[in-house]
């Protein structure tokens, strides 16, 4: 076990030991107790749930690194949703073309791109916290989204578009795709870039990086766009999901990404953490949902397992620093 | 204290300890060490870092438990190891590094919390807590406004509370960690007064410092520890500088003045006239290739924001830079490293490297185009980046991914050099080079800046050291209140001359 726990240390870093051993662990409770866990059913389920949220937490991952926060993920999504559904919309709807949707998306993504500038630069530039600051674009594009939907669903898109939501190449989920091209992409924005390089630096010193001839208000412009560019790509596989946009879709995924994060071994203030454990994270937590789902477990329940789940990664976390410290401590 | 009046003078120590020994993970911090301290002496504690230092002293206030068969005996009482709170009763107080201070708090709460804390009700009494604050503060003989937080001082003066805090706590023995690490001359002057005042009054004070001329002059014995052994215990008097660095390293060191006229060499920097208002006036200065130009003066005289301001940080409100002939305007440190410039930061815990992250991200930070392949950043590039870097100036390091936090301050330093002589530097700005650094390791740095000099790399070393920049530099500047007031050459100028000029 330790030879294996070295190797995967090898791979993807400290921070794959946690939700590499609860994977292992989910994946044998629920075999054993529920003979239907390992099979095509579940796994599918968990492919076609696992994006949104996950595409959501990739966009929540970045300004944790810098040592902030964008609590505006999910209405970002939506807002960009929105967007696309009103390019649609004004092109006829249900009859509306692909040139549409292209325009759509695009749209969609420089309006998400649009509220992580704006987030960007005010972190950047006025130094305030970056939970106020996020706070504030959250309560802003809520409030902006009602008012434009009157807090009702926006719905009626062309038959196209269904696929991205349902569809499935070669029997991998469309979403599952997109979600992978994307986790791909931050795993290599993250570990092959001079932006990602500088995100983990600044998230654990930003005025010694400054000090080293870094533009660290550039780089956290660039944090914050490329947040919430991934929010509209969260929005647009959000609205092929439900074939409808409301402001409040997905709101509940708000704290879980925040989780999904730390679950994956995402320091906390900023600085460590890798995308692929954070993405292993993520399939924990649909597996456990899943099961619990299997063995009839009630909806709500799995939302409390998930926290729990949490505490206990945390005490665990707490538990092997301890053991390693008293090994490590010299005095001096 | 009636104790004291007792005893005070005699042979028999306060505390003594026996056979201390420890080990962390394998690893022996401490071997059979013995150590005692007589009431109200000075002691000094001194050895390299890594020594044993900070073990001693958490054994001693019960932070660490030493191995079976240790005795410790303080005060007519033997344990067999102290708890902290045994140690706090019993007058036992250290003043660490750090201070462990609240900066946002009022210097009043700073140095009365403890003795407020707990008491029945359970209520703060601001007034008590103002009255404490202010008695212990006179007994030191100084005079703070206790209403206000502690982050409108300056470290001198926090160091200050911390020693009232201390006080308060009816201290016999109080352990001073590097106390003066971070202050100037004149201020560790007040604070060896103050040193003496509390030794006078019957308080024993063990102190620990890098800084030998200030441990000769302050205690009456000297103990040194090597890797984790006792090496012996002297009188200070009869003691010089020079003997206790080969006590404590086992190794012995002569300095010479290295200055060498590069007057034939192009000039590198040109700096005229340069301003800017409460900070410094009309600087002019120049560096030639192959130059080491030493800037001295007391903390305050405007040293650190002249180099912040050479290496585009701050903004100059009048005057001229030139570098290698030609006008610069610095918008940022961006500019100014494009350009050739590089700043090592006085600073280095929070602002010269990233304590948590890595040697290796350390070293290429300010580099990063170097590693670059194929428009991404390459692994293997940077690995062999730093693998040269850190052969060539011989830095000691585990792992490349192992935080630079895990080593010592002159192998951080030399990581932090390596990181600047990556950008390809034309000038140099070393500030405060050998702060936090091992007396022993200080002449490896130097011997780092002589052989990159030799290369023609223009240097500007600041230190309020005044040996550092004497035995260092080709020439030495001497800045007061934000103006150049002497300018020296160290063939020709004894270093007591400058010394006095500067402490004067």
């Amino acid at each position: 076990m330790t030879g294996f726990s070295e190797r995967l240390k090898g791979w993807f870093g400290p921070e794959m030991a946690g939700p590499g051993l609860a994977l292992v662990a989910v994946i044998l409770v629920f075999g054993l107790v529920s003979p239907q866990f390992l099979s095509a059913a579940t796994f599918g389920s968990v492919a076609f749930q696992l994006p949104e949220l996950g595409l959501l937490t990739l966009a929540m991952l970045l300004p944790i690194l810098t040592g902030g926060l964008n609590l505006a993920v999910t209405f970002t999504a939506n807002i960009a949703g929105l967007t696309l559904a009103w390019v649609l919309q004004a092109n006829g709807g249900a009859d509306a073309g692909a040139g549409a949707f292209a325009l759509g998306c695009v749209l969609a993504v420089m309006v998400g791109a649009a509220s992580g500038v704006v987030m960007g630069l005010v972190i950047a530039f006025t130094r305030a916290h970056p939970i106020l600051v996020s706070l504030s674009m959250m309560i802003f594009l809520r409030g902006l989204g009602e008012f434009l939907t009157r807090g009702g669903d926006v719905s009626g898109f062309p038959a196209f578009i269904g696929p991205l939501g349902h569809g499935s190449i070669a029997g991998i989920p469309v979403p599952l795709i997109v979600f992978i091209i994307c986790v791909l992409a931050w795993h290599l924005l993250l570990t092959r870039t001079k932006l990602g390089f500088n995100t983990y630096m600044i998230g654990s010193n930003l005025e010694a990086t400054r000090y080293s001839g870094i533009n660290t208000r550039k780089v956290i412009v660039l944090v914050y766009t490329l947040s919430g560019a991934m929010c509209a790509i969260a929005g647009i596989i959000m609205l092929a999901r439900f074939n409808s946009v409301r402001i409040g879709h997905g709101e509940s995924y708000l704290l879980i990404t925040v989780l999904a994060c730390f679950l994956g071994g995402v320091n906390p203030f900023g600085g460590f953490g890798r995308v692929i454990p954070v993405f292993v994270a993520l399939v924990v937590l649909q597996l456990l949902s899943s099961g619990l789902n299997l063995i009839g477990a009630n909806q709500h329940l799995a939302t409390a397992v998930w926290g729990l789940l949490l505490v206990g990664v945390m005490v665990l976390r707490f538990a092997a620093s301890k053991f390693k410290i008293s090994f490590v401590r010299k005095g001096t | 204290m009636q104790q004291l009046a007792i005893t005070g003078g005699s042979e028999k120590p306060l505390l003594s300890l026996h056979d201390i020994n420890m080990t962390f993970g394998g690893v022996k911090a401490l071997k059979n060490v013995s150590f005692d301290v007589r009431p109200g002496e000075v002691h000094c504690l001194a050895g390299e870092n890594g020594c044993g230092k900070s073990t001693l002293i958490k054994i001693i206030t019960g932070v660490y438990r030493p191995a079976d068969g240790a005795s410790i005996e303080y005060d007519g009482e033997t344990y067999s190891h102290m708890s902290p709170v045994t140690a706090q009763d019993r007058g036992i107080q250290v003043i660490w590094q750090d201070l462990a201070l609240f900066p946002e708090m009022s210097v009043a709460e700073n140095i009365a919390f403890q003795t407020v804390l707990g008491r029945w009700p359970k209520l703060v009494d601001y007034g008590r807590m103002r009255k404490i604050a202010t008695d212990a503060l006179k007994r030191l003989g100084i005079t703070l406004d206790v209403d206000l937080p502690l982050k409108e001082y300056a470290i001198a003066q926090r160091q200050i509370v911390a020693i009232a805090r201390a006080l308060v706590g009816e201290a016999k023995l109080v352990f001073m960690d590097e106390p003066t690490a971070s202050l100037t001359q004149s201020e560790t002057d007040h604070l060896l007064d103050i040193v003496r005042g509390l030794s006078a009054a019957g308080v024993a004070v063990v102190f620990v410092s890098h800084r030998l001329a200030e441990v000769l002059e302050i205690s009456s014995r000297i103990t040194v520890l090597r890797d984790g052994a006792l090496v012996g215990v002297y009188p200070a008097a009869g003691m010089t500088q020079s003997r206790i660095t080969e006590l404590m390293t086992g190794k012995t060191f002569d300095q010479q003045v290295r200055a060498k006229s590069r007057d034939d060499q192009p000039v590198v920097l040109e700096v005229k006239g340069l301003s800017r208002p409460g900070q410094f006036d009309d600087i002019s200065l120049t560096v030639r290739r192959g130059e080491t130009l030493g800037i001295t003066g007391l903390l305050g005289a405007g040293r650190t924001e002249l180099a912040q301001t050479l290496f585009g940080m701050l903004q100059p409100a009048a005057g001229a830079i030139t570098l290698e002939g030609k006008p610069v305007h610095f918008s940022s440190n961006r500019d100014a490293i494009k350009a050739g410039v590089a700043y090592l930061s006085e600073d280095r815990l929070s602002l010269g490297l990233i304590q948590p992250q890595s040697i290796a991200d350390n070293l290429v930070i300010s580099s990063l185009g170097k590693i670059v392949s194929g428009g991404f950043l390459s692994d293997e590039r940077k690995r062999k980046l730093v693998a040269g870097w850190i052969a060539d100036l011989g830095v000691k390091i585990g792992q490349q991914g192992d935080a630079i936090s895990t080593l010592s301050g002159g192998n951080q330093q030399r990581i932090a050099i390596a990181k600047w002589l990556a950008t390809d530097p034309k000038l140099l700005i070393l500030d405060a080079p050998t702060v936090g650094v091992d007396v022993g390791a200080r002449a490896g740095i130097f011997d780092i800046v002589a052989k990159l000099a030799e290369t023609g790399l223009a240097i500007i070393l600041i230190s309020d050291e005044v040996p550092e920049v004497y035995f260092n530099a080709d020439r030495v500047l001497h800045m007061a209140q934000g103006r150049i007031v002497g300018s020296y050459d160290p063939r020709s100028v004894p270093l007591s001359e400058i010394e006095g000029a500067v402490y004067a």
